[in-house]
């Protein structure tokens, strides 16, 4: 573990140095084992953050789950310099490089930003113009994920836009969206983007779901759709 | 995680999960939730668009509809469910038709051509496994969970269950079986995952 970063109250972000690192594809993700002294073994997966370009190391960047076994470890016990056992890079269908062209809608709710993440500082990495939209919601403006990051990102002027939604509690003066994705959210998004080549969706299950189906209504092929779902744990 | 030399987590003492009733496999989480994990959006298949299609090769078809479905020998299944992402479901109950009853209405019997087979669904996904792992009551194509219809999400009105095996070998919204006289990747296959897996060997990816 080379090094901790606080991301908001419930999320951390942790860099790993790898012994032998691999190039990866935007929207990859890594497996974690962690194995207790008598041998019981809990494993779960994390989505990289960081982009392909960042060699070396990647961030795995993790929200902490109530009663969860894997996530409180790593908020509460992990240090740097400790070991952890990691496997990956893992998956394919969930993944985009500027190879693939846009436009690019991505949709992010809560911590389903992370491999979507990956996605953007690649597209910034290789000065890639594909013109990008992340419409990303959160519970409130704490819990926004890399917010200064996605500030420079979008100012930066180089065709990619944020759109944030707040879904409990609402900043004073805010003109932005203050619901859950919708429908109507969805097809307001997308027509600013005009035509969209790629689609992908990452967050809890009812999130996507609303978010992928609304895609497909709007006339988008399924084939230009991936999705990221997670959730959920019901014996925590 | 190459091998089995696990490296021993600082602090980790585990067990803070209520324990499932009855071991499960190395890796795996007890879940009492029904996760959905599909790579795009969920299709949307009505039960009279619904059309199960097996290739019987040199130009023949057998189709059964979802009324044929339904006038066919329903078995209760009470399984386990592995998925690759870490969740075990326990004590699941479905309900269908064990692969073999549309192998023999096919007419093919014992004679099957090919020793492995290509299950593919609505929207295209597709998944291979070896034919033996789907006779003798391994593989049904099902139209209930918990007793009630399959929901879209979940691969409804009708799915494949393989519960032996990883639970992406189980297709939703199944659609049709070739079958391959050699072995050939599905869609996960193709993009990482292993080509049989099975839970008990832990054979989630590529070289495990």
């Amino acid at each position: 573990m080379e090094s901790i970063t606080v991301e908001t109250y419930r999320v951390k972000t942790f860099r790993l140095l790898l012994p032998l690192w691999q190039p990866f594809r935007p929207g990859m993700h890594y497996d974690v084992r962690l194995t207790a002294p008598d041998g019981y073994q809990a494993q779960r997966s994390y989505s990289i953050a960081t982009g392909p370009e960042t060699r070396n190391v990647v961030d795995l960047t993790v929200e902490t789950i109530e009663g969860g076994e894997v996530s409180p470890y790593f908020h509460d016990i992990v240090e740097v310099g400790d070991q952890v056992e990691v496997r990956g890079p893992i998956g394919g269908p969930f993944t985009w490089d500027g190879s693939m062209g846009g436009p690019l809608l991505l949709i992010g709710g809560g911590s389903g930003i992370v491999p979507l993440m990956s996605m953007l500082r690649h597209r910034n990495s290789t000065a890639c113009l594909v013109p990008t939209l992340l419409l990303y919601s959160s519970r409130s403006p704490g819990n926004v994920i890399y917010s200064d990051e996605l500030d420079a990102l979008s100012a930066a002027g180089n065709g990619f836009e944020v759109e944030h939604t707040f879904t409990r509690k609402i900043p004073d003066g805010w003109n932005g969206f203050a619901r859950r994705v919708d429908v109507e959210m969805i097809s307001e998004v997308s027509d600013r983007l005009g035509i969209i080549g790629r689609a992908f969706i990452c967050g809890p299950e009812g999130f996507v779901e609303t978010a992928a189906n609304a895609l497909v209504n709007a006339g988008i092929a399924s084939e230009r759709i991936r999705t990221e779902r997670f959730g959920p744990i019901g014996t925590r | 995680m190459e091998g089995n030399v696990a490296v021993l987590s600082r602090g980790f003492s585990g067990f803070r999960r209520p324990q499932p009733p009855r071991e499960i496999p190395e890796g795996q989480y007890y879940e009492t939730g029904f996760p959905v994990l599909t790579y795009g959006p969920t299709e949307r298949v009505s039960q009279s668009d619904w059309k199960f299609t097996i290739d019987l090769g040199e130009g023949g078809f057998k189709s059964w509809t979802w009324d044929d479905l339904m006038a066919m020998p329903q078995t209760d299944i009470h399984t386990d469910i592995h998925c690759v992402t870490k969740w075990s479901m326990l004590d699941s109950d479905w309900k269908g038709v064990d692969l073999d009853v549309f192998f023999e209405q096919a007419g093919l019997g014992e004679n099957i051509a090919g020793d492995y087979l290509m299950i593919r669904s609505f929207g295209g996904y597709t998944t291979n496994l070896p034919v033996a792992d789907v006779r003798g009551g391994k593989a049904y194509i099902v139209h209930e969970f918990g007793g009630e219809p399959i929901t879209q999400e979940h691969g409804g009105p009708v799915r494949m269950i393989v519960p032996h095996l990883y639970f992406w070998k189980s297709a939703k919204w199944v659609e049709s079986i070739r079958f391959m006289d050699e072995d050939a990747p599905g869609f996960w296959e193709a993009n990482g995952y292993h080509m049989y897996g099975d839970p008990w060997k832990e054979q989630r990816y590529w070289g495990d």
